[in-house]
């Protein structure tokens, strides 16, 4: 998998220097995200809601194998078809042979962040066949050719001001349009898309074993059209997904619902029963769950990262995320970025490719008590750490300073001559020895030691 | 009460007058403190970098400097730490380190269960939160370090602390945020830990004071702030404490 995550540290420098409004643009969305979540959790004992989400999801992620069958089996006595995919080449493979065997020419999609993960559209596009991203925000990044920066609001680190250029050179809307003509003159393009789209093409927040129903949530309306209007419902569905019965299904539709946007429940959810059950009855013909592995049996097997597969997508960690909002998703290079990115990307792709995404994190745990599920971001980004430590996938020169520490630390006698040494030659002069303090100092003055130490006060008498 | 107190590496170097500050100001509140000389640093900068083994090493260390066996009457009735960070690896991380291999648990517990952070240990142990009037109408702004705020969540003891002596405390729209700091973070991710830093800034109402209880946040802050070329006063919390109680005391900070 060909990702940026490598680039990290340089691209989020970049971000932050040459392009401001991405910072203020991703600061001010997701604070007002986060504050409707705070709300949202207020309104209701948010605490026991979450206990209870975790002990489900736990429940479910430790009897997976019992609850796929189940779903499977539920789906096709609903007349769905189900796909399995080990990886996204095989994901990618099922799907657009879905759309080629089926004489696809456009295909409607509702957002989803695994077909993204699986890099869908590219070969839609490359077998012919027109793709239109039916939610607002992923339409925008649509035509500028970018990849979602978050979860729940995939342009959010766009301006108004952007937008209103984008949509006049594309659109023909006038330069000043408010934020109603805009989305008026996207609608006109994408009703049109619903119409003629011969399948419709969405992702799933959960898959309930019991009843083998697909459950989207939406504020827009547009996964209701993609998923109703075309001949061919295709729901990409990650395994980790699935929820066992309908009743759990009612309280993580709300507890979702409030951690991502404080809302009680999304406007639009759409439960998937199979296609049609007689012809000119609405709904779609056929429909198609294809659900991906893609990395996901190896998170669960993971002695600590499997809790991350508790992940409902909310976006909650990502904007509670002091550092996410200084650069917004794409400094992370991969399509899960955030606090949720930085432990679920080393599990999905591999930690060596996932480097230095654990380590960027201030471990300030905003994300962890945002979590609707409860999933310990802090603990885990210290086991990548951990890994990444044994593993030598550090710079030595870390590791080096560290074991450093730890030596003189260890040696009562040789920490007070260190300390003594560090005064004597002051900041500027500690700055030339240790190579930390140079990378310090690119953003900041240095520090300045207090003339003498508490130890040497404290032998001199404090009164 | 007997105190032993626990300086901390970065108080012991660059807070020493604000250490000092505490120390009076556990004196002042009748405790009878002690300094045990071979403590060094709790182990927090490679517990961070996941530098478990060395972690481990620095806290069997401070094991063996603090005692840590369950009612051993030699040890201290508490050990103090003018850090919120440092107490929380000592109360939260020693335990969770010492149940992996080599660890021993018990001890660690045990120090863990007597540790306690200045302000946690003044208002929850002491029972105290009026100290004097020395900061009447003295504004302030607050940071709290994160694993103050969301490990040991002193949501409201600093500010108590600080307004019991007089201080009015002046609301600031991102002070639950992570200044940015994060130890290793800062070095590693500079310019994502600046632009934290910046945003702390950039927000703060006009005070006369910014106090944290601790270091490592005061030093990254403070650092920004003089290399953007604003004028703040940053006052480590056991100083604005001690003048608190006497309306003096020792200097402020990293200044």
């Amino acid at each position: 998998m060909d990702t940026g995550i490598k680039d990290y540290a340089a691209r989020s420098r970049e971000i932050i220097r040459e392009e401001p409004g991405v910072r203020e643009s991703v600061t001010g969305a997701t604070i007002a995200f986060d504050e409707k979540r705070r709300q949202g959790y207020a309104e209701v004992d948010a605490d026991t809601w979450r206990r209870w989400a975790e002990g489900v999801k736990n429940h479910t992620l430790t009897h997976l194998d019992r609850y796929l069958a189940e779903a499977e089996e539920q789906l096709q006595a609903n007349g769905a078809q189900v796909h399995w995919a080990a990886d996204a080449a095989e994901a990618r493979e099922i799907v657009t042979g879905l759309a080629v065997r089926h004489g696809v020419r456009s295909v409607v999609k509702g957002k989803s962040m695994v077909t993204e993960e699986i890099d869908l559209n590219p070969v839609l596009e490359a077998a012919g066949i027109e793709v239109f991203e039916t939610d607002l925000g992923e339409y925008i990044l649509q035509l500028l050719e970018e990849p979602p920066s978050h979860i729940l609001g995939p342009a959010l680190h766009k301006s108004l001001e952007q937008v209103q250029e984008l949509f006049a050179e594309r659109l023909d809307t006038a330069r000043d349009g408010d934020p109603d003509t805009l989305a008026r003159a996207a609608r006109e393009v994408l009703r049109d898309a619903f119409i003629h789209a011969d399948m419709g093409i969405t992702g799933a927040n959960f898959l309930v074993a019991e009843t083998g129903t697909v459950a989207l949530i939406e504020n827009e309306g547009n996964i209701r059209l993609t998923t109703s209007l075309p001949r061919v419902h295709v729901a990409v569905v990650g395994i980790e997904k699935l929820l066992p019965r309908m009743t759990d299904l009612a309280g993580f539709l709300q507890l979702t619902a409030r951690a991502a946007t404080g809302q009680p429940i999304g406007c639009f959810v759409s439960l998937i029963q199979g296609p049609a059950a007689d012809p000119g009855d609405d709904g779609p013909e056929e429909v198609h769950v294809v659900l991906v592995d893609n990395g996901r049996t190896d998170v669960l097997a993971h002695e600590h990262a499997w809790e991350a597969l508790r992940c409902v997508r909310c976006g909650a960690c990502l904007n509670a995320c002091p550092v996410y909002r200084q650069t917004g998703g794409h400094a992370y290079g991969y399509v899960y970025s955030g606090p949720i990115g930085s432990v679920l990307d080393p599990g999905l792709l591999g930690l060596h490719e996932a480097m230095p995404l654990p380590f960027a994190s201030s471990l300030c745990g905003a994300c962890q008590d945002a979590c609707p599920v409860r999933i310990p971001i802090p603990e885990l980004l210290l086991e990548w750490r951990r890994e990444a430590q044994e593993e030598g996938l550090t710079p030595w020169r870390e590791r080096a300073a560290l074991a450093g520490l730890a030596s003189v630390a260890t040696r009562p006698g040789l920490y007070r001559l260190a300390g003594k040494i560090g005064s004597r030659l002051g900041a500027t002069g500690a700055a030339r020895v240790l190579p930390m303090l140079g990378e310090w100092s690119k953003d900041r003055a240095l520090p300045k030691p207090s003339p003498r130490t508490f130890r040497d006060l404290w032998r001199e008498g404090i009164e | 009460m007997r105190v032993a107190f626990f300086v901390t590496c970065l108080a012991d170097h660059y807070f020493a007058d604000a250490a000092a500050d505490a120390v009076r100001l556990l004196r002042h509140l009748g405790c009878e403190v002690s300094f045990p000389l071979d403590q060094t640093c709790c182990g927090q900068p490679a517990y961070n970098a996941g530098r478990t083994g060395e972690a481990l090493r620095m806290a069997e260390h401070t094991l063996d400097v603090f005692g840590g066996l369950p009612d051993n009457p030699a040890d201290a009735d508490a050990v103090v730490l003018p850090s919120g960070s440092c107490a929380t690896m000592v109360k939260k991380f020693y335990p969770r380190l010492a149940t992996g291999p080599g660890g021993s648990a018990v001890r660690a517990t045990a120090l863990a269960e007597r540790s306690w952070d200045l302000a946690e240990f003044i208002v929850r142990r002491l029972g105290v939160t009026r100290l004097g009037d020395g900061l009447a109408g003295r504004r302030i702004a607050v940071h709290q370090g994160c694993h103050a705020l969301r490990e040991l969540r002193l949501e409201t003891e600093p500010a108590t602390l600080l307004e019991g002596a007089g201080a009015v405390i002046v609301p600031w729209e991102a002070q639950e945020e992570c200044c940015g700091f994060g130890g290793l973070f800062s070095v590693k991710m500079t310019a994502v830990s600046a632009a934290m830093a910046d945003r702390k800034l950039e927000t703060l109402p006009d005070v006369d004071w910014v106090v944290s209880g601790d270091g490592g946040c005061v030093l990254h802050l403070d650092g920004r702030s003089r290399a953007r070329g604003d004028r703040v006063e940053f006052v480590h919390l056991a100083t604005a404490l001690w003048r608190g109680v006497n309306g003096a005391g020792g200097t402020a900070g990293a200044e």
